[in-house]
């Protein structure tokens, strides 16, 4: 009697995982799909913060792959253990602060240690990687580089460009048959889009910019800046999910200001406020703001006129504003917003 | 067959559904969890997750910004 073998699927919820995964349910394996959630993804959460992004979907991509290929999806809290990515990457940073081949490396690893647990008993990964396809994790070379460092070895199969790879061993073994596998290579999508459409996915999620807020530049500028004002590099989960939310100005090195952009924001700043200093405006409508670091009595005072220049009162003589800091009384002030041309750019993190 | 409370409030997605996920690990088949969050995309990613599991969402409610979702576990 044959066995029953068993792949597990690293899911993005992008199109090249979704079509990997089917390609080797289509062979008869038994697929299930783990997604890693590192904190820096940038599925949902805008949208969750953001009022004005309320009417989008608010899907899951990686869930919503997960149901129309009729698998299972493990989504497993890695921030903690991701830190050491992020922060010491072995193989450097791409263009902005995103370690990416570094991640595949992390991720595959983490995928095959929950695979080869007892309870789980997989014979193998499958990715939705294509040779070419990013410049810095998916190249011809790296391909050996993920297999090697991750430890997964030959048991780490791509199904969209195998063809490309020496045959691993779920195809050596017969597992899976290497000529219903692919040749894919390079960042043209059309071979991607063909298999799709024959295969009757006609519905897929496409990114732009990537799944990861690491790639995006205004973002690692932000986490750059935080390190800096620190001393130090590292971070909390609060940290990394203030830096998707609302502008950041810095005006002195020693405090940051976090400025809400709309009622979705100030929701979601409100809920910090038993951490952070926190202004609002009172008089006129306006933003919330955190105030991060350690800023002086006049240092919040100013650090008011600046967010009263935010709010619907910026061009009134005065605007009343509260200053709460954590687990005080609020301190409510009437000043005179700072005109715009009194901040300047540099301030912009 | 128990029923057990789960508190995901200020958490966003999908750190509600990871919650869920370990938690109802943790459950046994015919046992109730109630899950008490703010992100609005759970109203989503719960019901799908408990989908593709084979997990049975026995009702949601939302009383000003809080969601309750109720789901029972079958294994």
């Amino acid at each position: 009697m044959n066995t029953q073998r068993k792949a597990v699927s690293l899911i993005s919820g992008g199109l090249d995982s979704m079509l990997a995964t089917r390609v080797i349910l289509d062979q008869g394996i038994h697929v299930e799909g783990i997604n890693f959630y590192t904190g820096f993804c940038v599925e949902g959460h805008t949208h969750a913060i953001r009022a004005k992004d309320k009417k989008k979907a608010k899907r899951n991509n990686a869930l919503w792959v997960a149901e129309q290929l009729g698998i299972k999806l493990h989504i497993i809290d890695v921030i903690e253990e991701y830190k050491d990515v992020v922060l010491n990457p072995k193989h450097g940073y791409g263009q902005n602060l995103n370690p990416c081949l570094d991640c595949k490396i992390f991720m595959v690893n983490k995928a095959q240690a929950w695979a080869w647990m007892e309870e789980n008993q997989f014979d193998f990964i499958i990715t939705g990687e294509v040779i070419g396809q990013r410049p810095k994790s998916q190249r011809k070379e790296t391909m050996p580089i993920i297999a090697r460092e991750s430890g997964a070895g030959d048991r780490l199969l791509r199904p969209l460009c195998a063809k490309n790879l020496e045959p691993t061993l779920p195809e050596r073994e017969g597992w899976v048959d290497r000529n219903k596998l692919f040749d894919f290579h390079g960042r043209n999508r059309k071979p991607q889009i063909a298999l799709a459409h024959s295969l009757g996915i006609e519905e897929y999620s496409q990114p732009a910019g990537g799944c990861c807020f690491l790639t995006d530049k205004s973002y690692s500028s932000k986490l750059g800046d935080l390190w800096q004002s620190r001393g130090e590099r590292d971070y909390e989960l609060d940290d990394i999910m203030l830096l998707k939310v609302g502008r950041h100005l810095r005006p002195k090195p020693h405090y940051k200001l976090i400025i809400s952009r709309e009622e979705g924001e100030n929701h979601y700043l409100n809920g910090y406020q038993h951490e952070f200093t926190t202004i609002r405006t009172l008089s006129h409508g306006g933003p919330v703001a955190l105030v991060d670091g350690k800023p002086s009595t006049e240092d919040l005072l100013f650090a008011a006129r600046v967010v009263a220049r935010y709010s619907q009162g910026r061009d009134a003589r005065e605007v009343t504003l509260s200053i709460t800091e954590p687990r005080q009384e609020a301190l409510e002030v009437s000043l005179l917003p700072l005109p715009a041309s009194d901040i300047p750019e540099s301030w912009h993190v | 067959m128990s029923e057990t409370q789960l508190d995901a409030r200020r958490l966003l997605c999908p750190m509600p559904v990871i919650k869920t996920q370990n938690k109802i690990n943790e459950l046994e088949s015919g046992d109730t969890l109630i899950v008490t969050c703010t992100d609005p995309g759970v109203l989503h990613d719960i019901p799908a997750w408990c989908r593709i599991h084979g997990h049975r969402v026995i009702g949601s409610t939302t009383q000003d910004r809080e969601i309750i979702i109720t789901i029972q576990v079958q294994k």
